[in-house]
């Protein structure tokens, strides 16, 4: 095999390897919620409300130590070309997990036991990454809800095309056919970097895999700025509640 | 149940509400007929073939329209089909549990499509790709982001602001495939302006466009559905009654 050179490869957008699409953080946007962000990137656009902690029902779910964190992530019907049916779906179920297991690490949930908190996120319009970009809007919808939190989480989409690792995939890169194809890998850690959601699908060695890592934690560090920012900004425009 | 957490407007509000009324007064200073300040965003979704975002002071909702091709229905082999879905995400207010569709739900979807059926909106006839075999379906999905009561009406707006935005997707006839991000002009519409307009009763009152609170003690309403001084649909909705044909 000869490795074409990477930094020869051109993505379909003209964006360089390691530069994220035009993004976006908003946070306070939905008024009936404790807590509610809005994360874009590119053509995704992702909203999420937190409601909580409220007690746990049926009690028999209620859990004496901790709080329970319980997310759900769902597509609008008209946020992809061909029409979603409404309603949950194999994958809408296991994305709603993954958001779970992403950002309970930094969250400070034994400050409530027997409640629970929800997290709904709603991707608006949809062009690749929307679990990385529901993960980010609701970690934001997190800290505005005042849920205490021991860190922040960012997450981002790497991915291998051909041969050359490149950062947040279009729909466009991850239908990428030539060569060895798309790999796609979606990330999400913490800001002092402990990785809370991993996964993958392609092929792709481990030296370059740890290549794709690095390039995540450069960008998350990146989104965890905008953030930060959204979050700084919400407080200065309302003083901190709606 | 749970219901405990869930709020729901306190009587000392409900009653004051009602003595605010006595003297054609609301919390927000709107006159008892007044709507709330109204926002229309274009295109929220590129991958709709129409969208819109519609604000009713704090209320709002999302709603965009899709088609796909599918077979006619037997009675009408020559036309396009409808179908109208809302979603009310819980996303959108502490009270909205997640599961199967609930009754309010499924109310403002079956009165959003009578107006726009009845109305002859859309030119359904012109949809048809061959006759008793392919026609086009024309989804309007609405979804809930912020309920701050009266979302039939703000949903109304939405569904027919989104269909003026449509475009017909290219259809390959070929290949029998849809080619979406390619289009054929305009959905065929007629020219009108079918709205829903929800009038709620409180005490001897009548107001339009509640917010939660006021919905919340609201005893009776009924929603007319209508065009250009036609009407097109009615419903009455809740237990309460009236008398009067001062309602309409």
């Amino acid at each position: 095999m000869t490795a074409k050179k990477s930094e020869n490869f051109e993505r379909p957008d003209g964006r360089k390897l390691d530069e994220l699409r035009e993004f976006e953080a908003k946070v306070g946007i939905i008024p009936n919620a404790d807590g509610s962000a809005m994360y874009k990137s590119g053509d995704t656009i992702a909203i999420a409300a937190v409601y909580g902690p409220k007690k746990m029902h049926p009690q028999h779910s209620q859990d004496p130590e901790k709080g329970t964190l319980r997310c759900t992530y769902n597509m609008n019907s008209f946020s992809v070309s061909e029409r979603i049916r409404p309603g949950p779906s194999r994958r809408s179920t296991e994305i709603s997990k993954i958001t779970e297991w992403a950002l309970e690490p930094v969250l400070m949930l034994d400050k409530f036991p027997n409640m629970v908190v929800d997290v709904y996120i709603n991707i608006i319009q949809a062009d690749a990454g929307t679990r990385c970009a529901g993960i980010n809007a609701a970690a934001m919808a997190l800290a505005h809800a005042g849920i205490p939190m021991r860190d922040m989480v960012s997450s981002v989409s790497v991915g291998k095309l051909d041969k050359t690792i490149v950062v947040d995939l279009s729909k466009e890169e991850e239908d990428y056919e030539e060569g060895e194809g798309p790999t796609d890998i979606p990330i999400s850690m913490t800001h002092s970097g402990n990785i809370t959601h991993f996964q993958l699908d392609g092929k792709i060695e481990i030296k370059q895999l740890m290549e794709a890592i690095e390039l995540a934690r450069k960008s998350c560090e990146k989104i965890y700025e905008v953030q930060k920012q959204a979050l700084k900004d919400s407080i200065d425009l309302t003083g901190g509640e709606d | 149940m749970g219901g405990e957490e869930i709020e729901i407007t306190p009587d000392v509000t409900a009653e004051r509400i009602r003595k605010y009324l006595e003297q054609e007064k609301r919390f927000d200073s709107r006159k008892t007929d007044e709507f709330r300040e109204l926002t229309i965003e274009q295109n929220v979704s590129k991958k709709a073939e129409g969208s819109v975002r519609v604000k009713l002071g704090k209320t709002e909702v999302l709603v965009g329209v899709k088609m796909e091709t599918a077979a006619p229905y037997p009675d009408s082999p020559d036309k396009g089909n409808l179908m109208v879905t809302a979603e009310f995400l819980p996303l959108s207010s502490s009270r909205i549990e997640l599961g199967p569709p609930k009754f309010d739900s499924i109310e403002v979807g079956r009165i959003i499509d009578r107006v726009i059926r009845e109305s002859k909106f859309i030119e359904l006839e012109k949809l048809c790709i061959k006759e008793g075999e392919k026609v086009w379906t024309v989804f309007i999905d609405i979804y809930t982001i912020n309920d701050d009561g009266n979302i039939l009406d703000a949903a109304g707006i939405g569904a027919v602001a989104a269909l003026k935005l449509a475009k017909v997707p290219k259809y390959d006839e070929k290949e029998e495939k849809v080619l979406y991000g390619e289009d054929e002009g305009k959905l065929p519409l007629r020219k009108m302006n079918p709205f829903t307009i929800t009038v709620h009763k409180i005490g001897k009152h009548l107001i339009l466009d509640p917010t939660r609170e006021e919905e919340d003690v609201s005893e009776t309403r009924i929603s007319v559905g209508s065009s250009d001084g036609i009407i097109h649909s009615l419903q009455k909705g809740d237990s309460g009654y009236f008398r009067d044909s001062k309602i309409l």
